[in-house]
């Protein structure tokens, strides 16, 4: 094995001037170094099997997260980490034929194979801003809270919305009129501030009880001889009540949308496809770890929950503080770890442009040895190296 | 100037262009391994959905095939099966020593954690 090394007898290697390694001091410290960078990576990686094995079923896996591929959309799981992945050891390989090349002495070849090294790099990073954007926007579903508390994610085609049509006027947007931009962005942030309903009925009512229960609060505040009043009052209320009960028990359809200035628009879309919802916190009905509900049922109980006219019952994306995929901790580590290693990426594209310059001007050549392109080898292997455990670890398991 | 108390390790990683030749097919090999295995695994994973079965088996396949895409990575890439037996002790010796320390200390608390979570809340 030791081809690199030339065989000397144990006298001459440790009676001084000779490295007992046969390795210069600048590859040995590259390689100290990398290992106490592999340690930093190693405790990451750990401490996400912690809080994942921790955490049992309410984890996220790395294929109902990861299944989309730039311009195909939907239903490739894993692919384009896959890809990710490819690209990294593509671009490995260009840098051990650099390394090849330079033992050769052979400056144009550890050139071309250099800066094949530094596109590879490229690529790999912008891969993964993308698949950082995608994280951080999101699916078109998001995560929701069902009637029963529980929260599910969702999985499926969701069928796109092809206008709104005003029904009942407000400030802005005059009745019958048909709205057709921005769609999608506008029924999330409906979804996400509590701005989707059943029915026009029902946002009628709710706005009535909602007069009734300020006017109510006023007469008890002290307007005197009113006391018929409020008893009118209450009556009225009790009866909307009712009245609510009925436009819910009503079947689901994909329901109106309070745009902001009030006006009331049908949303006209096309059906769901294959929809899947997977307990990730537990309720007081479905419980984390049991077989997802799909089909029919399953898009009910989306609709039913989103179309309360509630708050926050719905989280798209991810930020540091909640994502749609599982617990807190799942967004907080997909940033950490990938986003680490992506920093590292990032340095050896630099640090390689640096060494590409130093090879170009003949630095190197010069010197009679190619380590320096050596050493900035080591490190972009071991940049690879990180990844061949991320992509397990983080993506597959 | 030129130090003749240098040595300079690195002439000894010098080779001829026939030499050069027998490591390209050695790196083109694998290449090709480590590509195989990515795509066997994403396949694996597409079929063997984590409710199955054999998805304790597809995992520790999994695992096992990281570990050997790892070794062909830096004893080929990194050149460190070519280094002195020692040098290659004295990196991965103390490394795994407490990676496997820390992995059975952390997965085995967390297993712990977890069915407490289970039986009594969070």
């Amino acid at each position: 094995m030791d081809e690199h090394s030339i065989e000397l007898d144990s006298k001459t290697l440790w009676g001084g001037k000779e490295s007992p390694f046969s390795t210069s001091y600048g590859k040995l410290m590259m390689w100290f170094f990398l290992v106490s960078d592999a340690l930093t990576f190693t405790g990451l990686l750990i401490a996400y099997g912690y809080t994942r094995h921790a955490a049992q079923a309410a984890w996220p896996i790395g294929e109902e997260t990861f299944n989309s591929m730039p311009f195909l959309g939907h239903g490739y799981p894993l692919l384009y980490v896959a890809l990710m992945t490819f690209i990294l050891i593509v671009s490995s390989v260009t840098m051990v034929l650099a390394v090849e090349a330079g033992h050769r002495m052979d400056k144009a070849g550890v050139t071309k194979w250099m800066i094949a090294t530094i596109i590879g790099g490229f690529f790999f990073v912008g891969s993964q801003a993308w698949e950082w954007s995608h994280f951080i926007h999101g699916s078109e579903f998001g995560k929701i809270e069902l009637t029963d508390g529980s929260q599910a994610i969702v999985r499926g085609h969701f069928g796109e919305i092809e206008n709104f049509t005003v029904l009942q006027g407000g400030t802005h947007f005059k009745a019958n009129q048909v709205i057709k931009t921005d769609l999608l962005h506008q029924f999330q942030h409906a979804a996400e501030t509590g701005g989707l309903y059943r029915s026009e009925e029902m946002v009628n009512n709710l706005r009535e009880q909602k007069n009734i229960i300020a006017s109510l609060k006023m007469d008890t505040a002290g307007i005197e001889g009113s006391a018929l009043k409020v008893t009118a009052l209450r009556a009225n209320l009790i009866s909307l009540k009712k009245q609510l009960e009925v436009i819910k028990s009503k079947p689901v359809t994909s329901g109106v949308i309070v745009l902001h200035d009030g006006s009331i628009a049908k949303i006209n879309k096309e059906s769901d496809e294959h929809m899947m919802l997977i307990t990730k916190k537990s309720g007081s009905k479905y419980v984390v770890g049991k077989a997802p509900i799909e089909g029919k049922n399953a898009a009910d109980m989306y609709y039913e929950s989103l179309q309360e006219g509630v708050p926050n019952k719905v989280v798209y994306g991810a930020n540091l503080k909640q994502n749609e995929y599982g617990p807190q901790q799942y967004g907080q580590f997909f940033f950490f770890i990938t986003g680490f290693h992506g920093f590292h990426v990032f340095s050896g594209v630099v640090i390689n442009i640096i060494i590409c310059i130093g090879v170009v001007m003949g630095t190197y050549h010069k010197r009679g040895h190619y380590e320096m392109v050596e050493k900035t080898g080591l490190y972009w292997h071991f940049v690879d190296l990180v990844w061949v455990f991320v992509f397990t670890f983080f993506y597959l398991l | 100037m030129l130090r003749d108390d240098l040595i300079e390790y690195s002439l000894h990683t010098h080779h001829s262009e026939e030499h050069g030749k027998k490591i390209r097919k050695k790196i083109f090999f694998v290449t090709i391994l480590l590509t195989a295995i990515t795509v066997g695994e994403v396949i694996l994973g597409a079929f063997i959905h984590q409710s199955s079965s054999l998805w304790p088996l597809v995992k520790w396949t999994f695992v096992a095939l990281t570990l050997l895409k790892a070794g062909y990575i830096v004893m080929v890439f990194m050149h460190l099966g070519d280094e002195k037996k020692w040098m290659r002790n004295v990196i991965l010796i103390p490394y795994f020593i407490f990676v496997a320390y820390l992995i059975f200390i952390a997965i085995w608390e967390a297993l712990e954690v977890g069915s407490a979570i289970a039986t009594y809340g969070n």
